[in-house]
Order: C-alpha cells, then sequence, then structure tokens
C-alpha cells in the first residue's frame, strides 16, 4: 500500500548522511495506513509551511486523567489515517535502559494497534508511541499494563521523572539516580496518572553538576548529585596525566573558577584547598583517573526551573544546598510533598512552582517548606533598603 | 480476542531487569572512563572490569522496524542490552571487548552513524514539529537532519574546543532545553493572533483566556463575548492559543526560527547560562532551510576558530564579549536583540569599558 503520496520535499530529508526520519515515517508506512497518512499530511505541511495538527482533545484510558495525548488531523477527510492520531506516553524505565526483549515486546503491540512509529524519547524522557486512534487506546494500556508498563503524566501532574545514568556506568554519580528516580516515580504514581495540580511539576535527578539530564533548566524539581568533604586526589594518576601531555596548569588549575588549586611541576602533585573549592567538576571530568568526588556525598536540590512560557524562562533555583539521599528518601518525599501543597494552595490555573515563588516571594516558600535562609540560595544579597519584616523577627 | 487483565499504577518496570549483569555487579563502583574514539568509550570498575560502549545517532523518530533491526544488533553484541541517551542517542553495551570491533564493523556496513561522544556535536535535542504538534510553527526534524547533515564530521570525528550542545524548539514552549543551549534554533511568530470571534465564546473560557496573556493585551468584548487583542502589546507567545484555540497564532508566511547562543547546563567552570538571541528570524525555507543551516555552521566554526580549550560557546562570548561576537560573526546587531521584556534591565551596559 505504500507509495500512496507523492513526497518530493520529505524525499529532499533521505538525502545525505545523518539518519532520516523520513525513511522511518516511509518504513512505518509499509505497513500502517496512519504513517501513511502522517506521511501525506507531513508533505503537505513542507509545502505550505504550516501544521495541520488541531489541539489534543480529552482521550485517555480508564481511571487515568493523563498518559495519552489527543491529537487529531484538521484535515480528516484528505487524510483519514490520521483523523485520530493520539500519543501515548509509556513511562521508561530509569536511565533508559532496556533488553532487546522488552523493545521487542512494545514494538508488536504498537504494530498491532498504532501507527508503528514512535519517539526514543520524548523530551520529558517517556517513550513515546506516536500515532493511535482512540478505540485502540483501551487496548494498548491492557497489552501495555499486563507485560510490565505503565503510562506516564500529561497535563496539570506530576510528569514522569529522569535523570541521568548515575552509578549505572558513572564514577561521578554522588547519589544513586536511577533508584531514586524509580521511587519518587513509584510514589507519586497517583499523582502522575491523575491530574490535579496547578500546572504541570517536573523532577529531574542528575548525579553531578554536569547535569546530563539538564535538570537545572527544565524541572521545577531539580536533585543534583554533589558531595561536601575534599575531592580525592590519586598523586600517581596525576603524575601520569602530566606525563601524558596534559598541561595541568593551564588546562586545569588556570580554568578551575574558584582558583583552588595548586600545582607543583617539580614533583608533579596537585594540591587543592577543598574549602574553597564550588564543586564545578571541571578538574575531575578532565582528569577522571586522577580526581574523585568526596565520599560525604548528597545532592543539591534546586527549584522552579522552565521554559519561556510564560513570563521568561528560569533556571533552577538552590533551596536546600546539600542532602544526605539515602533509601527510601523519607526526608526528600516529605519536603516534596510541602513543595507541592503550598503550590497547590496558592498558585492559578497554569501558574508553575518557579513563578509563584516569584509572586509570594522566597521567604514565603522557605517558611512554608520549613527550610531556613542561608547564603547558599543567592548570588548576592539584595541591593536596595527595601526589606519587609515579619512579626516573629522582632521577637528577640 | 480477549485482551489480557489492565493494571494501573505499576509504574515503570524496575530498571534493575535491564541492565548487563557486568553493570548490576560493579553498579556504583566505577572507577574511570576512556573515551576511545568519538564514538566508543570504556569505563572500568574498581574490580578491574569493563564495559565498552558504541554510541549511535537516531533521528529519535523511529519506526518498530528500525527498532528491531537494532536489537537484532544488540542481541548479537551485547547480549540484548542496550539504552538511550537523553540526547536521544542509541548505545550499545559491550561487556565482550572481542565483540567491540566487529560492532563497530557491523554497525558502520550498516551504515549507522557511530560518534557525539566528547568534544564534539552531540546529538540535536528537538521537538515534534509539523510532524506531531498543533502548536508547531517550522517542522523540528526536518531542520534536524538538514544541520546534521551540514555538521555530520562534528558528530562522527572533528574535534571542538569543548561540547557543543544543539536544540531545536519548534515553538517558545520548548519542549527540551533550548534555552540552555550552545547553540539553539526556535520558531516564533511575528503577528498577532487572529480572532475568530464566533468561535471564541462556543470553545474557550474568556476569563481564562484574558488571564492567559503575560503583557496584559487581551480584554473581554461584551458586545460579541469574545475577546479583543492590543495588538500594540502583544508579543506573539501564542499562550492565548493554547488556552482558546479559535484565537489563531499561526501565520504560515510570516512565521519562522530564530538562532540563540551561549546557553549551558553543566556546572563547570561558570554557571549554568540561558541561551541569548544572536539571529532573530529566518523565513521557513522547507525542505532544507539553507540559510539557518549556513548561520549555524558559521557559528559553530567561528567559536571553533577563536574560542580557547574546554570553553564551552558561551563562555567564549563572554570571555571576548557580545560586541566581539557580532563582529567575529558577522551577525547584525538589530533591535530585537535589545531586551524590552522581563529581564531588560539586567542586560543594558553599565560599564564604560567595552570594545570596538
Amino acid at each position: 500500500m505504500s507509495g500512496k503520496y507523492k513526497t518530493p520535499m520529505l524525499d529532499e530529508l533521505e538525502k545525505g548522511p545523518w539518519p532520516s526520519f523520513v525513511t522511518e515515517i516511509k518504513k512505518a508506512a509499509k505497513k500502517s495506513d496512519m504513517a501513511e497518512d502522517e506521511l501525506g499530511q507531513l508533505e503537505k505541511s513542507y509545502n505550505t509551511k504550516r501544521g495541520y495538527w488541531k489541539h489534543g482533545g480529552i482521550v485517555g484510558v480508564l481511571g487515568y486523567g493523563g498518559g495519552v495525548i489527543g491529537r487529531y488531523s484538521s484535515l480528516p477527510e484528505e487524510f483519514p489515517g490520521v483523523a485520530h492520531f493520539h500519543t501515548v506516553r509509556v513511562n521508561q524505565p530509569s536511565g533508559f535502559f532496556y533488553t532487546t526483549k522488552a523493545l521487542r515486546e512494545i514494538c508488536d503491540i504498537w504494530d498491532k494497534y498504532g501507527s508503528g512509529l514512535t519517539n526514543l524519547h520524548g523530551s520529558t524522557g517517556d517513550l513515546v508511541l506516536l500515532g493511535t486512534k482512540t478505540e485502540n487506546l483501551e487496548a494498548v494500556f491492557a497489552e501495555l499494563s499486563s507485560r510490565g508498563w505503565d503510562l506516564g503524566g500529561s497535563g496539570s501532574a506530576m510528569r514522569t521523572p529522569s535523570c541521568c545514568v548515575g552509578m549505572a556506568r558513572c564514577e561521578w554519580a554522588n547519589i544513586d539516580t536511577m533508584d531514586l528516580c524509580n521511587e519518587l516515580t513509584q510514589y507519586y504514581q497517583d499523582q502522575l496518572h491523575r491530574p490535579a495540580f496547578p500546572y504541570k511539576f517536573k523532577i529531574k535527578i542528575s548525579g553531578c553538576a554536569c547535569d546530563c539530564v539538564a535538570a537545572i533548566a527544565r524541572a521545577d524539581l531539580s536533585i543534583i548529585g554533589t558531595w561536601k568533604d575534599s575531592i580525592q586526589i590519586n598523586q600517581d594518576e596525576v603524575r601520569k596525566y602530566a606525563e601524558a601531555g596534559l598541561d595541568i596548569q593551564k588546562e586545569i588549575v588556570d580554568m578551575c573558577p574558584t582558583q583552588c588549586m595548586y600545582y607543583n611541576p617539580e614533583d608533579k602533585t596537585l594540591k587543592i584547598a577543598d574549602a574553597e573549592c564550588n564543586r564545578c567538576m571541571h578538574c575531575i571530568a578532565k582528569m577522571t583517573k586522577a580526581l574523585r568526588p568526596g565520599k560525604e556525598k548528597g545532592a543539591t536540590l534546586l527549584v522552579g526551573s522552565k521554559a519561556p512560557i510564560v513570563v521568561g524562562s528560569l533556571l533552577s533555583w538552590v533551596i536546600v544546598p546539600f542532602m544526605k539521599l539515602t533509601p527510601p528518601y523519607d526526608d526528600l518525599k516529605e519536603l516534596i510533598d510541602k513543595m507541592i501543597e503550598w503550590w497547590d494552595d496558592n498558585a492559578k490555573p497554569r501558574e508553575r512552582i518557579g513563578e509563584l515563588i516569584e509572586a509570594k516571594g522566597m521567604r514565603a516558600f522557605l517558611e512554608a517548606i520549613g527550610v531556613p535562609p542561608m547564603p547558599q540560595q543567592v548570588k548576592e544579597p539584595r541591593k536596595d533598603p527595601f526589606f519587609f519584616w515579619a512579626e516573629s523577627d522582632f521577637k528577640k | 480476542m480477549a485482551l489480557p487483565e489492565r493494571k494501573t499504577d505499576i509504574g515503570p518496570p524496575h530498571y534493575e531487569q535491564f541492565l548487563p549483569p557486568v553493570i548490576k555487579k560493579n553498579y556504583g563502583k566505577w572507577l574511570y572512563h576512556e573515551v576511545l574514539s568519538p564514538g566508543t568509550m570504556k569505563h572500568v570498575a574498581e574490580s578491574g572490569d569493563e564495559i565498552y560502549t558504541v554510541r549511535v545517532a537516531s533521528p529519535r523518530l523511529l519506526s518498530t522496524d528500525s527498532i528491531r533491526d537494532i536489537c537484532e544488533i544488540a542481541d548479537k553484541y551485547c547480549d540484548g542490552y542496550l539504552r538511550f541517551t537523553t540526547r536521544n542517542n542509541i548505545e550499545f553495551l559491550v561487556s565482550d571487548k572481542s565483540k567491540l570491533d566487529p560492532l563497530v564493523k557491523e554497525l558502520k556496513e550498516k551504515n549507522y552513524t557511530i560518534g557525539g561522544i566528547g568534544p564534539r556535536v552531540s546529538n540535536i535535542v528537538h521537538t515534534q514539529g509539523w510532524v506531531h504538534c498543533h502548536s508547531a510553527c517550522t517542522d523540528a526534524s526536518g531542520l534536524v537532519k538538514s544541520i546534521m547533515d551540514e555538521l555530520y564530521e562534528y558528530f562522527t570525528e572533528k574535534e571542538l574546543p569543548n561540547k557543543v550542545r544543539l536544540a531545536v524548539a519548534c515553538c517558545v514552549n520548548m519542549c527540551g532545553a533550548v534555552h540552555c543551549s550552545d547553540i539553539a534554533i526556535v520558531a516564533v511568530h511575528r503577528k498577532p493572533p487572529v480572532v475568530d470571534d464566533e468561535n471564541v465564546p462556543k470553545l474557550c473560557e474568556i476569563p481564562t483566556t484574558v488571564a492567559s496573556c503575560p503583557t496584559a493585551a487581551i480584554r473581554p468584548n461584551p458586545k460579541t463575548k469574545s475577546i479583543i487583542i492590543n495588538e500594540e502589546r502583544c508579543m506573539y507567545c501564542g499562550n492565548c492559543f493554547t488556552v482558546c484555540p479559535p484565537i489563531s497564532i499561526h501565520n504560515p508566511e510570516e512565521d519562522g526560527v530564530a538562532i540563540v547562543v551561549g546557553g549551558k547546563v553543566s556546572n563547570l567552570r561558570s554557571d549554568p547560562k540561558f541561551s541569548k538571541l544572536a539571529i532573530p528570524f529566518f523565513y521557513n525555507d522547507p525542505p532544507r532551510w539553507p540559510k539557518v543551516v549556513q548561520a549555524v555552521k558559521n557559528i559553530l566554526e567561528t567559536y571553533a576558530k577563536h574560542a580557547r580549550k574546554h570553553e564551552r560557546v558561551g563562555e567564549w562570548v563572554e570571555r571576548i564579549g557580545w560586541e566581539r561576537f557580532f563582529s567575529l560573526t558577522g551577525i547584525e546587531f538589530t533591535f530585537q536583540h535589545i531586551d524590552d521584556f522581563t529581564f531588560a534591565r539586567d542586560t543594558f551596559r553599565t560599564s564604560a569599558a567595552f570594545k570596538f
């Protein structure tokens, strides 16, 4: 059945060395009318420079308020195969690890009930199944959930938490990102599947300040691993780096943002004034055999980041400079619950927690969650002499 | 045919069942890693055990048949274990060193693109675009394909001063950390939306629609029971369209893309930063957006030529100053570059020390 549409515009995007998404859609179109009409509609978009998808409608599976994004073509008569073309968000396993058996199982289900198109993965982290009809949703869900898969979050809900590879394959992980991600995902199942929040709430977890999941830029709660004590130095390996040609003075010491390192070229040893180190990870990332994070490990909790909609992008702000994180993470869960409760009680519809903190003031937020003021929370203290006093501040 | 019994709120499968035995054994006990080539690395555990990773590009949009092809390779060389990265690459996890070279050989024979590790361009994080989104004003996948065809060797081979993280967002909702990328493309509208007065009262909640506007450009219209937009205040964010579909922000003739640069999320050396506006507008020019591709390449190669080793794009620009960024890249500076929104006052220069 392939070849229903001539696609000269999209065919251009099959040329060149980088793997082509058009080739993928064509592959799926050989088996699926849905994928074939997706191809036809996309070619039309390339000609007219506009999309033809309507706003999502409310579709889903019984008992869930999220996990499926309704998607309908605005040209259902021209492209009947994509009249409904809903997205199913499947909650990915922590760290995006799979066995081929598991992936094949999902592929078989998706070939049976969907377009055969996927995203590995969506921006939030879910394994995205792209395009199915309303009447197939329950079947897809039954097939997936009976095999141990569940849906991720969508709408005004807890969104699918995600994390970096962490301790599974990285020597820099200060926390067990994959375990924590799994634990929080399980803890918030109800909030994930039944949207009851003012807006979305995202949690992302990185094991160190390299922040491979971009937690600080796109999570309402960014959990970033760090340590408190001294960087572990292996002087033998320092010497080997020097002998292998690394210019330690120029590339490591001179690029240290706090200038807390001293390199002695005579005996090829490195010294670090750890109290002055801000744990940025530059030296460790460049000399991974010689330098390791300290042993007193935990995480920094930051809150509030989001994309520009609507009054501008935010990066997350430091709220708790250091917290030890060990299973079952009860302290952390309690704190997140408090954050969400304050937000839920105070936010307008579609107001993210970062925006609410700006509107109500950082003090209101910190007091609500029981975190004291600390210099680590600010880049600098306020400039102007206008500040509030609460009754409690007068009791000395 | 009867369906199996559905289960609810079980959450994702536990990750442990998907870990190769060598990872399970050495979990949390990795000692160091080495980048062996632009697409391969070796991790060594305290126990001396090793695991090899081969990173392969993916268009993110994958057909089930392609996933099965990938699975077949993972069965042959990786005992059936693989993973994906946060930037949508595929990682083959090789526990048996003797299988590494044969894997790489087969991947090359089958035209997979190996690379993206180390100081290079990694895969582009991107959004759905015209493929599947109602608010897209460009196609992310087409831009990504066009850019990566042009920058191919920066993924597979050529070194840069540091990593360069690219991103494409097909509207200002920015699903994916475009706002903190080294070089990123974001699609923008340039005209106020057109209001369908007949359908707004039927489909929209007026107070929510009014409240959705960040610049207070929307007020109710009691006569039509619809809304009126003060066009001078509109900055085309499209938030009203999101809450009220009959307010159409799409304008195929005047929509297009902007390029922003200098963002990062890592804390290495300098704080995470937002990307800033480099080029305010290009018309959508499918299927290959040649001017956008060339502009990205120009910024990348100007950075490659002038930055110091380990400097990210944003760190390089901060060292040389934005005025120098514009002169080195030859990019024209316009009124659009001067902020007049939320953070404007922090961006005006308050020093007499600058460059010509």
